[in-house]
């Protein structure tokens, strides 16, 4: 029952659509879904975000404690990047240690976030080689029909982009103050059907899939973190292509943190 | 009961025998339930009691895993009951602490003692409840939320399980703690109740109430559930309603 299945009619039905340029949902190739971002949705969380890909649904929580720095960035504070693929939402996710999946997730986002320094971690030192702030992006995917990593890194960027640090619960400062932001990376993924690359896949998609890549972007236009995974090759030229629409959705997709956000 | 180190202890009843977010002692946190808001799951529901949310999920019956689990003559009834990192003040470390294990392993065995489980030998049936946010009162909010996704599950029931947890604050019998009136009150009893028969299928109790006051609690908690009981019954009915033609309209 662990095994992810898509009935293989199911996935020569949405080849042959995409042979046509079409797909299951009605979407053209390079129609993401619609997307709906709800900020400040858990109030324990310093920050927080629900992120909807269509049935896709990712919920990420800030928290932040008081730490020590590591001994080889003193001068900064440390930030750490966990999603759960719970097996609430998915009838194959299944209790127990983080399946190679939800590490995968993690991982991407985790390098997008960092690699765009989202966060000034500099600006988390409290006293160099001594006091830190850690962050913790923790990621609950809740629904899942395709598309996790895009899901996971819009939730988490949007819940960094409305957090606060918890000065006065930490005994830190009299008043608590907002979490500085610096870029705002956006993953766009692809999986190859046939000859066809469509952008936001959905469960069914990403089983028929012959690839998948992933590209983050930020609003500097720099490309920030790339995964290729699943069984499947692309051109150098397929490479480009999507890279130049991940800017196209990024851009969109971040406008759509900078109006539900702060 | 987190009392210990505690350095200012809040006024949890006033004079007029309000209590700190003004409610009166029999009074419930305001609630919300919607069933079927997850399309993957065989089942869900989503509840908001005062601040706590809670997302459940049912899928099955099916498969039994691990496969030693199965039983020939019924059902067996898996639950996971799990607190997001970010769901409380001080972040949790993810994943399933001893006391998630114990609060998972009563809310099963509530569960099952309502579900028809001998209809279905050799399967699993799995209610997974994640806490996304919590002030006090998550088990049961959990147990109403898992009992609401049962039955949107299409899970032959006894009944639906109402839950709520009675406690003793300012010396006071009161219903349905929140958050500070948990840390600092002198008793909490979570109890969740079979409505047809008027029994209790999960009842647990921390601190210290005398004979009378135990009574006391036990009448105020089956009242509670009787009123959650009809929020249960009217999310269910709003799920499976079917709107008139004309309001399609707009």
């Amino acid at each position: 029952m662990s095994e992810e299945v898509t009935a293989e009619i199911l996935q020569t039905h949405i080849l042959d659509l995409a042979a046509e340029g079409r797909r299951l949902d009605g979407r053209g190739p390079d129609e993401y879904r619609k997307v709906s971002i709800e900020p400040g949705f858990v109030v324990t969380a310093d920050g927080s975000a629900l992120v909807r890909l269509g049935e896709t649904m990712a919920l990420a929580g800030i928290k932040l404690e008081v730490g020590k720095p590591f001994p080889d960035t003193p001068n900064a504070g440390v930030l750490t990047t966990n999603a759960e693929l719970i097996p609430l939402s998915s009838p194959t996710f299944e209790p127990g240690p983080p399946q190679p999946g939800a590490i995968e997730v993690s991982r991407v986002v985790d390098r997008a976030i960092r690699a765009a320094e989202t966060v000034d971690l500099t600006a988390l030192c409290v006293t160099p080689a001594e006091k830190c702030w850690t962050c913790f992006v923790d990621v609950h995917i809740l629904g899942h029909d395709g598309n996790l990593i895009d899901a996971a890194l819009l939730a988490s960027v949007a819940a960094l982009s409305g957090a606060t640090i918890p000065l006065k619960r930490f005994g830190v400062g009299e008043a608590d103050r907002p979490l500085e932001i610096h870029h705002r990376p956006i993953e766009c993924t692809f999986v190859r059907l046939g000859d066809t690359i469509v952008v936001d896949p959905t469960f069914d998609e990403e089983h028929a899939a012959q690839g998948r890549l992933t590209v983050a972007t930020d609003e500097i236009g720099r490309v920030v973190a790339m995964q290729k995974g699943l069984v499947g090759a692309f051109s150098p030229d397929d490479i480009k292509s999507v890279v130049r629409r991940a800017f196209v959705h990024g851009d969109r997709l971040r406008a759509m943190i900078g109006r539900n956000g702060r | 009961m987190g009392s210990v180190g505690a350095k200012e202890v809040p006024v949890l009843l006033d004079a007029e025998g309000r209590r700190i977010d003004g409610r009166r002692l029999d009074e419930l946190r305001p609630l919300t339930i919607r069933a079927g808001p997850l399309r993957q799951a065989d089942g869900s529901a989503f509840v908001e009691w005062g601040q706590n949310k809670v997302m459940a999920a049912v899928y099955g019956p099916r498969e039994v895993h691990p496969r030693h689990l199965q039983q020939s003559t019924k059902a067996v009834i898996q639950c996971r009951y799990n607190m997001a990192a970010f769901s409380v003040d001080e972040r949790k470390r993810p994943g399933l602490d001893r006391r998630s294990q114990e609060i998972s392993k009563v809310i099963a065995e509530a569960f099952e003692s309502v579900v028809f489980a001998e209809e279905f030998p050799r399967t699993s049936i799995d209610v997974y409840i994640e806490v996304l946010q919590a002030n006090a009162g998550t088990r049961c909010a959990g147990l109403v939320a898992g009992s609401v996704a049962l039955a949107d599950a299409g899970i032959p029931m006894v009944d639906l399980l109402p839950a709520v947890a009675v406690g003793k604050v300012g010396g006071a019998i009161a219903l349905d703690l929140k958050k500070e009136e948990d840390n600092f009150g002198e008793a909490d009893l979570p109890m969740a109740l079979v409505p047809q028969s008027g029994r209790l299928v999960l009842l647990q109790m921390e601190g210290h109430m005398t004979e009378p006051e135990l009574a006391q609690a036990l009448e105020l908690g089956v009242g509670g559930c009787r009123t959650i009981y009809e929020k249960m019954k009217a999310a269910l009915r709003d799920r499976y309603s079917v709107a008139p033609v004309a309001a399609e309209a707009s």
